[in-house]
């Protein structure tokens, strides 16, 4: 997919037509960038100011103030160390589960291009449309579950539920991608005698980091931004960011500190904003992944 | 009584099958065990656990005359069409516009794109504050002059589900433009060629020509968003918990709040059930659709 510009150039400046485009575009532009703007003005802004002033004006006097207490101070309803907290345990949750589920999926993915049993087609089709039934739906029985297997409110528990939540469009992705690549190559390594992990390990890993980095991003920005997951598995002392955030934001005790929820709101808001900016193509790739029928 | 040289069915490729388990228990008991075990349960009389007491109907029809419950499921209608109404159209006019061969076409895609990455509670909480009627987008408005400006959408039992609209739409439709772009991108070069010969107007030819051959793509992308709209639940959580009173109540959290906060499964699973059924009613006449007639294209 090219995202360079193609063909001639425009032909005219003043043609109104593309005047018109431009507009209509630059006007949604300030739609999307406005609620950025004030995120990150109110955020430097003393709460007299934040009180007094327009939520569009720019901060008077900068300060930083309520960053450093969004950070290490604000209250979660009975805790006031801050977003901090959060963060750890969000990236002890990513982490793992990112690992875990990619690992999982990606043999998965193999299994379906190289491997076909019978019955596989058939269990694939289930995941993919089970991907849309409503998580409510297996709420309930995945609490007994993982209390069962002594993980409910844990650390464990939550990455278990992420790996199960993020197969169906993993699997859907590396199997995309292994059947994308030419059978020769695995024909020959099948007459050179290698195995199942072997053509797995030493051929098709290799071949894929593009789409090792578009799972990635995927499961780094949606397990990040998950909140129902966290508040309802990892428990209270593991709560994600997403959650210590809405209840700093939430809480009902105490004067509303703007300044101090939008630094906590941007803070929250970084570490997918900085893979987006930073990632590009892939982040299309990733997301449009789920729009690619199988 | 199997061969040496050959294996016993059941044996052979046993890596791939053994590679495959996780999908394969994970299709088995997550995606079709926990939800059959929710529909049967639905009909049971749990309270704060699960008991193996069935009462039909009983849990639905208690369901249907909450009011809040009624008023849940008339949110996530409104919502629902004006959402998908206004991030389809909106989304094909950002995308046929960007598809004009424009300048910073990468600019713009990145500033549409960029809260799709953002998650329903950094979004909820940004648009719960520049809506906010006393020191939002309204004073703002009223300081430049405009006194008797009013933007309080947020505020009111009537207009609160049109806030959340506000910010939903925000965060979702540059995906849209996205699905939608990458569409247009596959629309064969010569249509175009073809109707500029005939002197078609080319608004004509997107209504037309090109939205018919995208039709793959539109139900597509109608597919997503559907499913994403009867899951909304964050974006309620961060930005109204549900108020001013039950005003912004969504069957996600109905369903939530009545299994883990007011120890109701049996009215939790009811509910869950409904919405399993609606995601049905959206999901099988598009399976049906796309892979009912296996035409080679």
């Amino acid at each position: 997919m090219s995202i360079e510009p193609i063909g001639t150039r425009p032909r005219r400046t003043f043609d109104p037509t593309r005047i018109m485009i431009y507009l209509v575009l630059a006007v949604a532009a300030i739609y999307y960038l406005l609620p950025l703007y004030v995120m990150i003005v109110t955020s430097l802004k003393g709460m007299p100011e934040v009180r007094l002033g327009n939520i569009f004006a720019p901060p008077v006097e900068v300060t930083f103030e309520p960053w450093a207490k969004a950070w290490d101070t604000a209250c979660t309803g009975l805790y006031c160390e801050g977003l901090k907290v959060g963060f750890w345990n969000s990236m002890q949750i990513l982490i793992p589960s990112v690992v875990i589920s990619i690992a999982i999926a990606s043999v998965n993915g193999y299994a379906l291009s190289f491997w076909r049993f019978r019955g596989a087609e058939v269990f694939f089709t289930i995941l993919i449309f089970g991907s849309f039934i409503p998580y409510q739906v297996m709420l309930y029985p995945l609490v007994i579950i993982t209390r069962e297997l002594g993980i409910f409110g844990s650390l464990t528990g939550v990455i278990f539920i992420h790996t199960i939540f993020g197969m169906p469009i993993l699997t859907l992705l590396f199997r995309n991608y292994f059947a994308s690549l030419p059978q020769e190559l695995f024909k020959a390594a099948r007459v050179d005698g290698a195995g199942f992990w072997g053509i797995f390990f030493k051929i098709m890993v290799p071949m894929s980091p593009p789409i090792f980095v578009v799972a990635i991003i995927l499961q780094v920005t949606g397990i990040w931004n998950d909140f129902l997951f966290g508040v309802i598995f990892a428990g209270t002392k593991n709560f994600p960011m997403t959650v210590q955030l809405n209840n700093i934001v939430n809480s009902s005790q105490g004067v509303k500190e703007y300044n101090v929820n939008m630094a906590a709101t941007i803070l929250t808001g970084a570490v997918p904003l900085a893979i987006y900016f930073l990632s590009g193509k892939y982040f299309v790739r990733g997301i449009a992944a789920g729009a690619v029928k199988g | 009584m199997a061969h040496q040289a050959r294996p016993h069915p059941y044996f052979r490729n046993l890596n791939a099958k053994v590679a495959a388990t996780p999908m394969i228990l994970t299709t088995l008991v997550v995606f079709v065990g926990c939800s059959v075990w929710t529909v049967l349960y639905s009909f049971s009389a749990s309270r704060a656990l699960p008991v193996n007491e069935f009462v039909g109907f009983a849990q639905y029809d208690r369901l249907f005359n909450t009011s809040r419950w009624t008023k849940s499921v008339g949110n996530i209608a409104v919502y629902g069409v004006f959402s998908l109404v206004f991030s389809l159209v909106v989304g094909f006019i950002l995308a046929a516009f960007m598809d004009q061969k424009i300048r910073f076409e990468n600019t713009f895609r990145t500033i549409f794109l960029y809260p799709f990455a953002l998650s329903f509670i950094v979004t909820g909480l940004v648009w719960q504050w520049i809506l906010n009627p006393t020191l939002g987008l309204q004073k703002a408005v009223r300081d430049l002059g405009w006194e008797s400006f009013t933007f309080d959408l947020i505020a009111h039992r009537d207009t609160v589900i049109y806030a959340l609209l506000i910010a939903g739409i925000w965060q979702g439709t540059g995906f849209v433009m996205a699905l939608m772009l990458a569409g247009l991108r596959g629309v064969d070069e010569d249509i175009w060629k073809a109707t500029r010969i005939d002197g078609i107007p080319k608004w004509k030819t997107y209504i037309f020509v090109v939205i018919p051959m995208m039709r793959g793509v539109f139900v597509t992308t109608l597919v997503i968003i559907a499913s994403g709209i009867v899951r909304l639940y964050d974006l309620v959580v961060a930005m109204t918990s549900g108020g001013p009173g039950i005003a912004s109540e969504v069957p996600a959290k109905y369903v939530y709040d009545f299994m883990f906060a007011r120890g109701n499964v049996g009215q939790a699973l009811a509910a869950s059930t409904v919405m399993l059924t609606t995601v049905l009613i959206i999901l099988i006449p598009w399976i049906y659709l796309e892979y009912g007639s296996k035409k080679p294209k």
